[in-house]
């Protein structure tokens, strides 16, 4: 097989200086990836572990078997976002594989041939961009791979290559009447010059056989018990750690007393690491109890003291002083000052656990050799570098295994990599012991990295005719990016992070202007699926019903005429209206609302229906949503994530809330941080706007509109405004 | 100290504290991994395994407490109840991250095992102690229906 050049290795160190040009790429959902020639780089590399003759690998994304089986290598981890089923979808399309024939299988660490097109050379998943980033990356490997198996056999029939067929894995020749199989082929294929990239031809959509088809997912043995979570992961001598964090942020370890701990014989050890106290033993419920006997005394003079009540007293008046620009249209003052009227309101969040169904964890194996880490591997290259750091060692040193994830929605994508540097903490300190770290449920809600508290101050004007005249948001709360090695996209005091969804209000009103201040709080915080748009879709979409109500106009036709430069917003935001029957009557005490938002460059609208009972208390019974994300790949998959989307994002409208008392965090487990539950879910149904445009993203984009049509459709029938989450009704 | 324990219809000699809960003598005393751990105090139905035929919440469960009762975890659903409600599960595609599925099949299992044809609010009552984070109830409700049908 002909190998292209060795591309120059991705120094993490030097990657470093491009994370600062990438910042949002993660969080934000920017893409400002740096344009390499993405598809020949990527397949330039050896092409896994496969050995010619035994299987046929023609790039670093397929590989066919002899057996007849073709692996797809996915370099995005799948946590449930159907990332498995996606991407190899688009190589079985190109292929013209059977379905049944493809298996997915989790890439390793290697940013050279696995990285994220939209972040520059960083490996890693998040923003939405999956499918975005791999559209024709992976269906380039899978064109390849055919033109490779239609001149294997050209070559043993002597035939010409153009007369061969390919459909669903066989490979025929009508003339001569042969046919084979992809396994037949591969052994000669493999022994063919690899085409060019820029030679492959793409099918025309129009050929699409998969694209477009709900087939089934294959990230399979979830209904079985047999899928293989980071939690699952049984290694030769394993050690279970478990670790006794600070009560408070900013707490540290003053002494300690394992005494207790120590006595049972199924703990092995008892060792300070810079989070607190780890214990290490045989298994997870000898640890735990061995923890709860720890003596500690807490140095907790620098912790953190604060109350969220007071917190957010504090950001309601810096939030009425000036802030950092983010947009600047028009001039605002002067429009709200020569107003007919003008309304303001101030919002406040709290913050968010990610609480994700897999408690946080990591298994980690220190040796001469470096560290192999098990993990529900979300941030390859951040995570290789931060080991590699605290260990000393080259970054190839760290093998990442990816892990299926119990659900991430964020929290596995951290630049600080905070439970996987506890872990190589442990086991460095256990040289060739193999050592599980297993966060339990409350050391997951309670160490951190929360999707920070903000408060906006909201305020808009109409002119005597009704019209919007001016819009100003002062959005203030903690940075994502402030100290990570994204900090360098916080420009002139913006974080990006924390005004999308706000600063690019896609509605034609000639004075906008949005500020942010970002303050400082000892609270880790991290993006938490939709990150800013969680926030600023419930903002913007209840205060423009808010002023459509003062104007006298229907929120859809309102929100229709200030779209028309918008033709992707006012399709979804029709589409919705038009399925859930938007002005047709409902029973008596039922209200209907809409918010649409485009996020991560999808647009998402969705129409709610609650019913209030005679007590205030409600429930959201119905919500129709409408999707636009271009080409749909996976209808189904699409749907799933709509449907998840806005089950997750009425945790947050309804009863999500993470507070502080005296510096502690106040929620525990899942008796006090409530979520969602089967009995509160409503009927979903989604529609996806047909599109030729390019893919984009399903996984977060589903979060942000929930919560302000539930808010709006409670205003619909209480008359009363909702500047709160969790709503209080 | 030495326990006699059955799974899945299979004796297991476990040297488990009996204090230690069912969901960890599974998980890393006998390597049964398909029961998850999400909460540890009975608040999320991961865990949910079958004691006796009854869905029960593992993680509460002290092992003594199932000495000499037969348990069924997700690697021994067999029963024709089972298998059609892992087809219905398959079928609907319910599954997104995964990591709650056994403990929500477990708890389906049970409540068709008890209710052939099982009603919205039957379904509210058996499964809402099973939490998804991923929010695959609307297609956890939908196969359940799916399974009962195909039961009736
Ligand atoms: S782990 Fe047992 S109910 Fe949550
Ligand atoms: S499928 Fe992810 S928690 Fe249920």
């Amino acid at each position: 097989m002909r190998r292209f050049s060795d591309t120059s290795e991705t120094e993490l160190s030097s990657s470093r200086r491009s994370f600062l040009k990438i910042v949002g790429g993660v969080g934000a959902g920017l893409t400002l990836g740096i344009n390499v020639p993405v598809v020949a780089s990527q397949m330039g590399g050896r092409a896994g572990p496969s050995v010619a003759g035994e299987n046929f690998a023609p790039n670093a994304f397929v590989r066919i078997g002899l057996d007849n089986r073709v692996t797809v290598v996915i370099k995005h981890l799948e946590m449930g976002q159907g990332t498995f089923t996606g991407l190899a979808t688009l190589v079985a399309e190109e292929l013209d594989a059977d379905w049944k024939q493809i298996d997915s299988e989790g890439a390793p660490a290697d940013a050279k041939r696995y990285n994220n097109l939209h972040w520059g050379p960083m490996q890693g998943t998040g923003g939405s961009s999956a499918i975005a980033n791999s559209y024709q990356q992976m269906r380039t490997a899978g064109a390849t791979a055919r033109v490779m198996l239609v001149a294997a056999a050209a070559q043993q029939w002597s035939v010409p290559a153009s007369e061969i067929q390919v459909k669903q894995g066989i490979v025929s020749h009508q003339g001569s009447g042969k046919n084979a199989t992809f396994g037949e082929l591969a052994e000669l294929a493999a022994t063919l010059p690899v085409p060019d990239a820029e030679s492959i031809q793409l099918k025309d959509p129009s050929e699409f056989t998969y694209i477009g088809k709900s087939l089934p997912r294959k990230d399979t043995g979830k209904t079985d018990g047999s899928a293989t979570f980071t939690q699952d992961v049984q290694l030769e001598g394993m050690l279970t750690a478990v670790v006794a964090h600070p009560p408070r942020f900013g707490a540290k370890v003053k002494s300690f007393d394992a005494k207790k701990a120590l006595e049972s014989n199924r703990v092995v050890d008892v060792i300070e690491i810079p989070s607190g106290i780890a214990v290490l033993a045989k298994d997870y419920w000898s640890a735990k109890v061995a923890r709860d006997k720890l003596t500690i005394d807490w140095d907790e003079g620098q912790a953190m003291t604060r109350n969220s009540a007071q917190m957010m007293a504090e950001y309601r008046e810096q939030s009425k002083k000036k802030g950092s620009l983010a947009r600047d249209d028009g001039n605002t003052q002067k429009a709200l000052q020569g107003a007919e009227t003008v309304i303001e309101a101030f919002y406040e969040f709290p913050y968010l656990a990610h609480a994700a169904m897999e408690p946080m964890n990591c298994v980690a194996l220190v040796n001469r050799d470096g560290c192999e880490i098990w993990n529900g591997e979300q941030f390859q290259s951040v995570d290789q570098n931060n080991i590699a750091t605290l260990l000393g060692i080259p970054a190839d040193k760290v093998k990442l295994n990816m892990m299926f994830a119990g659900g991430s929605f964020g929290r596995r994508a951290n630049s600080d990599s905070d439970y996987l540097i506890e872990a190589v903490q442990i086991a460095r300190a256990k040289p060739g012991t193999p050592v599980k770290l297993v966060w339990s449920r409350e050391d997951d809600m309670q160490a951190g990295y929360y999707r920070p508290a903000y408060v906006h101050r909201v305020r808009g004007g109409l002119d005597a005719k009704g019209n919007i005249v001016g819009w100003e948001q002062h959005i203030v709360g903690q940075s994502i990016l402030a100290g990570t090695v994204f900090a360098g996209g916080i420009k002139d005091g913006v974080d990006g992070s924390s005004v999308e969804g706000a600063s690019t209000l896609p509605y034609k009103i000639p004075n906008i202007r949005v500020e942010t201040t970002s303050v400082e709080e000892q609270v880790p915080v991290l993006w938490w699926r939709s990150v800013g748009h969680t926030h600023t879709a419930f903002s913007t979409e209840t205060f423009i019903d808010e002023l459509a109500a003062k104007a006298g106009q229907d929120p859809v036709a309102l929100r229709m005429k200030l779209l028309s430069d918008h033709p992707r917003w006012q399709g979804v935001l029709q589409l919705a209206a038009d399925k859930a029957g938007w002005g047709k009557p409902l029973p008596k005490g039922w209200g209907r609302g809409v918010a649409v938002h485009e996020s991560f460059n999808s647009y998402v609208a969705q129409v709610a229906e609650v019913s209030v009972a005679a007590d205030g208390g409600f429930k959201v019974e119905r919500v129709v949503c409408a999707v636009d994300c271009g080409v749909a790949i996976n209808p189904d998959v699409i749907r799933a994530q709509m449907e998840g989307g806005i089950g997750f994002g009425l945790s947050p409208a309804l009863m999500s809330a993470i507070t502080f008392d005296n510096g502690k965090v106040v929620e525990s487990n899942f008796h006090n941080y409530q979520v969602l539950r089967i009995n509160q879910m409503p009927k979903v149904e989604v529609h996806i706007v047909p599109s030729a445009e390019p893919p984009t993203g399903v996984g977060e984009p589903g979060v942000p509109p929930i919560a302000p049509a539930v808010a709006n459709a409670l205003s619909a029938v209480t008359g009363k405004r909702y500047h709160e989450l969790p709503i209080k009704a | 100290m030495s326990s006699t324990l059955s799974v899945n219809g299979v004796d297991h000699q476990v040297d488990a504290t009996p204090d230690t809960p069912l969901l960890w003598v599974l998980r890393d005393f006998l390597n049964m991994t398909g029961t998850k751990f999400g909460c540890g105090m009975a608040l999320c139905g991961a865990c949910t395994v079958h004691l006796d035929g009854q869905p029960v919440r593992s993680c509460s469960t002290p092992l003594q407490a199932a000495i000499g009762k037969k348990i069924t975890t997700i690697e021994g659903a067999q029963s024709a109840v089972a298998k059609v409600v892992q087809q219905a599960w398959d079928e609907i595609q319910v599954p997104q991250c995964g990591y709650c599925q056994s403990g929500q099949i477990m708890s389906a299992v049970a409540l068709l095992e008890r209710n052939a044809s099982p009603s919205d609010a039957d379904i509210d009552s058996a499964m809402s102690g099973n939490i998804c984070r991923c929010n695959t109830y609307q297609r956890v409700r939908k196969a359940i229906k799916n399974a009962a049908e195909q039961l009736g």
